[in-house]
């Protein structure tokens, strides 16, 4: 069955154009998407994103089960609010989803992953979870609105004053738990877009009046469509584009991500990750931007001197007014390196870059031509 | 829905309009350009390429995918639009201003194939 978030009606009566993302009826725009992706790279824009799913992790051995649980290792959180990006992987190190965790205890984290895998993460989990002292619960009571953009975090101020006093000390990947009026609020200084901002988890039924409250005070509602070139801007993976359960974080740009600094620890995949890492001739994860003239997309062949490699994300960059990619390239290839790719019977010219395109509205795109 | 009675229109959202030189020229309609969102590229046939009817002859692409256009009759091309090259957003802003290509049609009798407003009404409400 098709399902809608708590946002449902707000988008269709803004005149969203919706569509089904991963089994969700969710806005694509609400007009121009590229409008509303300049509007986060130049002031504040709002995002749905009540789809993901949000987890309470409680029990004695939560630090323990996320230890074995996720390649990145939640140890390193100390600090109550702290945030990390992890990989949860399969035995095979393959990717079953990426997450971020939050830490407020070493017995009670949040956990936020992904709509399309929620079921089959929770599954995972809870396998994982028999053999420790943990309880699990999914949070779908909850809605998640992320507001992003240079003057995201002024502009929710402005909307909630309040929240000021709980949130200004943040720093970027921490959150705080805020108590208003009997409900606890999540908000977090993540995001997906390269901007400063935060992301907001608040009870279901209070999405709507929360929305119209962060319009007055001048957010615009962007949808899934800038959500993808802002992110592909901001050189972050999309999950089942990017990376799925037949790829590893060694090969998606994402080792930075794999924790093995405790060699006590023994997370699932880890075993798989050294044997692949001692066979060699790993594959790059790196950016594309195009010379010629078109548009890169997804599963476009790129031809290079070390062999064949494959584009994983490619869009048009509205910021940088031309064709971007994140693609997976044989070993040996390079940054500055000039490749070709196939877009239907032409191949164009690619110069490979680092898989940053833009970062706080600047291009971090320094050499374009040929 | 916008959709001039004057043209003639194809089951793939193309809009044709006969000129009086024997030519016509060929766009997407306002439909079109709706579903497909913001355009950023186009790539459009060479003057002086023969093209079958129903076949892939150009390709608008907007933000979120790549759509072929299919050439609404056999013919050759004359013209190329590359001030919509340029320019592909203006597709968007009028997308029966920003044609594409103008086109002499092997057999003018072709033409009485093509829907009209009415016609093309129903094919872009399914």
């Amino acid at each position: 069955m098709i399902r809608k978030t708590p946002l449902y009606d707000t988008h269709v009566a803004a005149g969203a154009k919706i569509v089904d993302f991963a089994g969700w009826l969710m806005p694509i725009h609400y007009g121009s998407q590229i409008e509303e992706h300049h509007a986060v790279r130049t002031d504040a824009g709002m995002f749905d994103v009540s789809h993901m799913l949000g987890l309470d992790l409680v029990g004695a051995e939560s630090q323990a089960f996320l230890r074995r649980l996720l390649a990145n290792d939640v140890a390193k959180l100390t600090v109550p609010g702290k945030a990390l990006y992890s990989c949860m992987l399969k035995d095979d190190g393959g990717i079953i989803d990426d997450l971020i965790v939050y830490f407020f205890a070493p017995e009670k984290y949040r956990i936020v992953v992904n709509a399309g895998t929620a079921e089959k993460d929770l599954a995972w989990m809870r396998l994982v979870a028999a053999d420790f002292a943990v309880s699990l619960t999914p949070r779908r009571d909850l809605a998640m609105i992320a507001v992003q953009g240079p003057n995201a975090r002024e502009r929710f101020w402005a909307a909630f004053p309040v929240a000021r006093a709980a949130t200004v000390m943040l720093a970027p990947f921490q959150a705080a738990e805020w108590e208003v009026d009997g409900v606890t609020w999540l908000i977090a200084r993540t995001g997906y877009t390269g901007e400063d901002g935060f992301e907001i988890g608040i009870p279901a039924d209070q999405a709507p009046g929360v929305w119209q409250k962060l319009f007055d005070a001048g957010i615009r509602p962007v949808g899934l469509g800038a959500r993808d070139t802002l992110r592909l801007e901001a050189g972050m993976n999309l999950y089942g584009q990017d990376m799925d359960e037949t790829q590893n974080p060694l090969e998606s740009g994402l080792a930075w991500t794999v924790d093995s600094k405790d060699a006590n620890r023994d997370f699932i995949g880890k075993s798989a990750l050294v044997r692949r890492q001692e066979q060699g001739s790993l594959r790059t994860f790196l950016g594309l931007v195009l010379l010629d003239k078109g548009v890169l997309r997804a599963r476009q062949k790129v031809v290079t001197p070390q062999g064949e490699g494959e584009i994983t994300s490619g869009s048009f960059s509205p910021t940088l007014n031309r064709s971007i990619a994140l693609a997976r390239l044989p070993a040996g290839v390079a940054i500055g390196d000039v490749v070709q790719v196939e877009i239907r019977d032409k191949h164009l010219k690619a110069r490979v870059v680092k898989p940053v395109f833009v970062r706080h509205g600047q291009s971090q795109i320094k050499e374009c031509e040929p | 829905m916008n959709i001039p009675v004057n043209l003639k229109y194809t089951n793939s959202h193309e809009w044709v309009r006969l000129d009086a030189d024997g030519t016509i020229t060929v766009g997407i309609t306002d439909h079109a350009q709706e579903a497909l969102g913001d355009i950023v590229f186009l790539e459009l046939p060479e003057p002086g390429r023969t093209l079958e009817a129903g076949k892939e002859c150009a390709v608008v692409e907007s933000v979120k995918a790549a759509s072929d256009i299919y050439a609404p009759v056999a013919g050759e091309v004359v013209a190329r639009n590359d001030a919509a090259v340029d320019a592909p957003e203006s597709v968007n802003r009028d997308a029966y201003a920003a044609w594409l290509f103008k086109l002499k049609p092997a057999n003018m009798a072709d033409l009485d194939g093509l829907l009209d407003a009415a016609a093309y009404e129903k094919v872009a409400a399914e």
